[in-house]
């Protein structure tokens, strides 16, 4: 890995790996001649509506459907009476005490969150379907509602669920060292609540899917915008019972996933079922609106965190309690994301003991489910903002907080107090790397001037780790491997079937990359294809920052047993033993280098087998399905600097660094613009966006005007640098880069906030921290008209006392 | 009560019989048959759908097809040259101005009426040339050094067009 300063492990210096490679994939993308699933259009399509309940929960008295049958155009009209026999949408989690309701394509005698789809409407087009969706008459008789995920556990509640008698969906704790003990022994416990919010992953590319029947081969055919087109196949037909050797599932362009496509929807179980019925194409597209209501949603947690400490800084335990709302019904991974949230609560810190606590919770709102980061963000905001917390009321500087709690990088690999074994990690230098990048200490003395002027700039560190590479297969529902399959087709031309399904990624790049320098080719001549189960070995598919680490290395591993079996034919025509074989850019050499073959020449040879060894087989293709042996722990630091406005409350981002450790690059500007993303869909979170329900569970974030994503004039231009620490879990050492920027950014922004305003005594303000939020925090501290206090003072002065924003405290033992 | 119109898309007349209520973007995709074209969310908010109207800027799901009548449109199909790429389009991809690509065609319609009409925008200048389009994969970054890249290009060849006339 010629960049890293690394040799390949052919021993040659790597030529391709570690270069900012322009992607394949784009002259397809940049023209517009690239094919998303609704750029699909086949002859004889029909296009699908659904109609959706406008009440959060009601019970469905009657639906009438003969004006919208009548209408000249609709074809058919469904409702969930029709579609009984389709299967439920499935939930692949298994917990001792889960409660997993049924959960119909169409909603049947009840309906549980806004937006539940009731009936199908089929017509000749999409202006006609959606003018047949509004005849459709159905009769509610609305529900209480559940909508706050504390209330829906108090004993005068209505159920989303009336057989579970509850709304407690699960619970699950996770429990190490002597907690208790911690927690008597502490001089300080830091405290503080926490939300959490709700968010929409709004992937740029709304949902679409379509369905072709042909009966004769008995060949279903389904295009999705799907992350997992293979699971998705498996449990297609199981949904529509047909023969999985019968379903062919199709992941075109996919426009973006985020999590929100790694699911198995509705949609995907209705939709294929029409076009058995209709015997016709169906094609259903969602609408933004839909995307909203129907798509799943992330996050969405209560954290009460409780950090006890020694005076000296030293972190002796930490408890959390959680309450997650995961929705009326389970999609696929619901139930997981809060366990995900439990297992990354050590952070990068030696923590001896830990309990975490979680209570899922069904209310009326639409499912969450994985949204980037899946979790581990909720996770590593929990523990950024409690480090930040404690390390205020011991008067500690943030930064030598977190040194102090760093293993070193000689103990890795390192095994947490939550039972994983972090692969390996140089906390330290990342974040010094990063502090030097921000200049951070010009950045605390110019904060200290500024309060003099009234000016209040805060500083916000975060140092993260993740878990990636997802993941070992028995720590995951449906299998943690990938699979790859390279084929170096007679021409000498390669094709890499890879089963990790991208949608936006760019592996098609990166994976051509590592096998040009594996083979001594042009990664022009490497066509990677994916997402189509009919042409690619099953598959896990693109999600939890997996795509290269397990995806690539299933790719990596393939082509070493390529490599073997070149060297065996190479011998053989050579004249040599196979060990003596080298591969170098486009030749296969003998030791010595007196005597070799062109890889093209070698290549034909092994298709037209007229002179192989004795038992050789013929052809050139070989497959590996990789199971990992553990997740891979990318990790850094990031730093914001920013400006708060106390008279309005309004915040300036003034720079923003990020020092991350992802392993070894393949591709440095695939990799910078995974961090870019993340970072953008990060400080989304901590600033502007939120998904809110009223109380009567209508969506009052339903579109792009009142559910904010973030646009290119709110960021400053984001500085990042990386330090580079090789994963031992696999041959290609690298760890994953897809989310690091969401985990890390979302606490960094707060606790920079939050440092801004601790002269002003607010110690926590809940995102996404809009103007209104902030100066409501100031004024609740300003409300006793004191002046503003420096902070050593302030800090004193507010020790104790709790903020706007939540229940908080910090009890000091005498 | 359809309505015939000619649209000259792209330099080629599509003429056809139109319901009123037609979206112009539905018109490029369904009619026109290109799919360059993206819809993201319908409202106007999200730029995927952004073509150009005689020659600027306008998100095509809240143009009619009606509207068009008569005048031209450009999409992103009918920017390259052949296999000539647009220098917006090679800056995108020099610089990794994409991810996923939803987004993209209607950033490179926005970026063309923005360097259009502003040849050397700075970065905060692109940045609000922008804020009508949405990308939810790149957080912007790489779009902001493609524009500023393509506009590089496009003043260079502009003022070697102009020094050889
Ligand atoms: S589809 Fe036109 S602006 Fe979003
Ligand atoms: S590249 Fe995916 S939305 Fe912009």
């Amino acid at each position: 890995m010629a960049k890293n300063g690394k040799a390949s492990s052919n021993g040659k210096a790597a030529h391709w790996v570690g270069k900012k490679l322009k992607r394949k994939e784009d002259p397809r993308l940049i023209q517009g001649i690239s094919h998303y699933t609704d750029d699909f259009k086949m002859a004889g399509m029909l296009y699908c509506v659904l109609v959706r309940s406008p009440h959060a929960h009601a019970e469905i008295k009657a639906i009438r459907t003969d004006a919208a049958r009548a209408l000249p155009g609709v074809v058919a009209v469904f409702t969930g009476e029709d579609t009984s026999a389709v299967g439920g949408i499935p939930c692949a989690m298994q917990m001792p005490d889960l409660k997993v309701p049924r959960h119909p394509v169409l909603a049947t005698g009840r309906v549980r969150y806004l937006g539940e789809p009731v009936a199908a409407i089929v017509a000749e087009d999409i202006y006609t379907a959606s003018d047949a969706a509004e005849l459709v008459e159905v009769d509610y008789e609305p529900l209480p509602v559940v909508i706050d995920m504390e209330k829906a556990l108090s004993s005068d509640t209505p159920y989303v669920h009336d057989q579970f008698n509850s709304n407690q969906a699960f619970t699950h704790t996770l429990k190490n060292g002597d907690i208790e003990a911690a927690f008597k022994k502490a001089d300080c416990i830091a405290s503080q609540r926490m939300l959490n919010q709700r968010l929409a992953p709004i992937a740029m590319e709304p949902r679409a899917v379509i369905a072709e029947y042909l009966p004769g081969e008995n060949r279903l055919t389904v295009w999705s915008s799907t992350q997992i087109p293979h699971l998705l196949k498996t449990q297609i037909s199981v949904m529509v019972g047909l023969p999985e050797t019968a379903v062919r599932v199709i992941a075109p362009e996919v426009g973006g996933g985020f999590g929100s496509k790694l699911n198995v929807y509705a949609e995907e179980g209705i939709v294929p079922w029409l076009a058995m019925k209709l015997g016709r194409l169906v094609k259903w597209n969602e609408t933004r609106r839909e995307n909203f209501l129907a798509t799943i949603h992330g996050r969405d947690t209560i954290n009460d965190v409780e950090l006890a400490l020694k005076k000296d800084g030293t972190i002796l335990g930490m408890r959390a309690r959680i309450l997650a709302d995961l929705g009326a019904y389970h999609q696929l991974l619901t139930p997981l994301i809060p366990q995900l949230t439990a297992l990354m609560h050590a952070g990068c810190y030696r923590i001896p003991a830990i309990q975490i606590d979680i209570v899922g919770v069904f209310t009326n709102k639409m499912s969450t489910d994985a949204y980037r980061g899946a979790g581990r963000p909720e996770a590593c905001y929990n523990v950024e903002r409690i480090m930040d917390i404690g390390a205020r009321e011991l008067g500690m500087d943030p930064v030598e907080f977190r040194l102090k709690n760093f293993p070193q990088p000689k103990e890795f690999p390192y095994t947490t107090i939550t039972g994983l074994t972090y692969d390996s990690a140089k906390y330290q230098e990342s974040l010094k790397k990063a502090l030097k990048l921000a200049g951070y200490d010009a950045l605390r003395k110019r904060q200290k001037a500024g309060w003099k002027s009234g000016k209040y700039y805060g500083i916000g560190v975060s140092t993260y780790v993740e878990i990636c590479a997802i993941g070992p297969s028995a720590a995951t529902p449906a299998g943690g491997w990938e699979s790859g399959t390279v084929r170096i087709e007679p021409t000498g031309k390669v094709t890499l079937l890879t089963g990790a399904s991208p949608h936006g990624q760019g592996e098609e790049t990166t994976f051509a990359q590592l096998i040009a320098d594996e083979l001594g080719i042009d990664p022009g001549d490497v066509n990677v294809i994916h997402g189509d189960t009919l042409a690619v070995p099953y598959g896990i598919g693109t999600f939890g920052s997996r795509g290269t680490a397990v995806g690539g290395t299933a790719a990596y591993l393939a082509t070493q047993k390529l490599k073997a079996k070149m060297a065996t034919l190479a011998a053989h025509l050579l004249g040599c033993k196979p060990a003596d074989i080298t591969i170098g850019r486009g030749r296969l050499s003998a030791k010595g280098g007196k005597k070799s073959i062109s890889f093209g020449e070698l290549v034909m040879s092994a298709y037209t087998a007229r002179n192989i060894p004795a038992g050789f087989e013929p052809g050139m293709e070989a497959t590996h399905f990789f199971e990992p042996s553990n997740f891979t722990f990318p990790f850094g630091t990031h730093i914001a600097s920013v400006e708060v406005d106390a008279e309005t409350g309004e915040v300036k981002i003034e720079k923003y660094v990020g020092v991350d450790d992802c392993g070894n690059v393949i591709n440095p500007l695939i990799v910078d613009g995974q961090i870019h993303g993340g970072i953008a869909q990060g400080l989304g979170q901590a600033m502007w966006e939120e998904v809110i329900y009223n109380e009567d569970g209508q969506l009052i974030t339903g579109s792009l005007m009142d559910y904010v994503i973030p646009k290119a004039h709110f960021f400053p231009e984001f500085t990042l640098d990386r330090t580079v620490t090789p994963s031992p879990v696999n041959p290609m050492g690298v760890k994953g880069v897809g989310e690091a920027g969401t985990i890390a950014s979302t606490p960094c922004m707060v606790n920079a906030v939050c440092d801004a305003l601790a002269p002003l005594g607010v110690r926590h303000i809940d995102m996404p921290l809009k103007p209104e939020r902030v100066w409501k925090a100031i004024a609740a501290e300003q409300s006793g008209g004191m002046d503003p206090l420096p902070p050593e003072l302030s800090s004193a002065a507010k020790r104790g006392t709790s903020a706007k924003a939540g229940k908080s405290s910090t009890r000091r033992r005498p | 009560m359809k309505k015939n119109v000619t649209i000259s898309v792209n330099g080629i007349d599509q003429r056809a019989s139109v319901e009123p209520r037609l979206l112009l973007v539905h018109f490029l995709r369904e009619v026109a048959g290109l799919t360059g074209t993206h819809i993201g969310c319908e409202t106007s908010l999200c730029g995927a759908c952004t073509v150009l109207l005689d020659g600027r800027a306008v998100k095509s799901c809240t143009v009619l097809a009606v509207q068009a009548d008569g005048r031209k449109v450009t999409t992103v199909e009918g920017l390259a040259d052949g296999d000539k790429l647009h220098p917006i389009q090679e800056g995108f991809w020099e610089e990794h101005g994409l991810q996923c690509g939803f987004c993209t065609p209607g950033m490179i319609m926005c970026s063309h009426d923005l360097l259009e009409h502003h040849p050397s925008p700075s970065d905060s200048e692109i940045r609000e040339g922008i804020n009508g389009n949405l990308c939810r994969c790149t957080g912007y970054q790489h779009i902001v050094a493609a524009v500023r890249n393509a506009s590089r290009k496009m003043s260079k060849r502009a003022t070697a067009r102009a020094g050889a006339r």
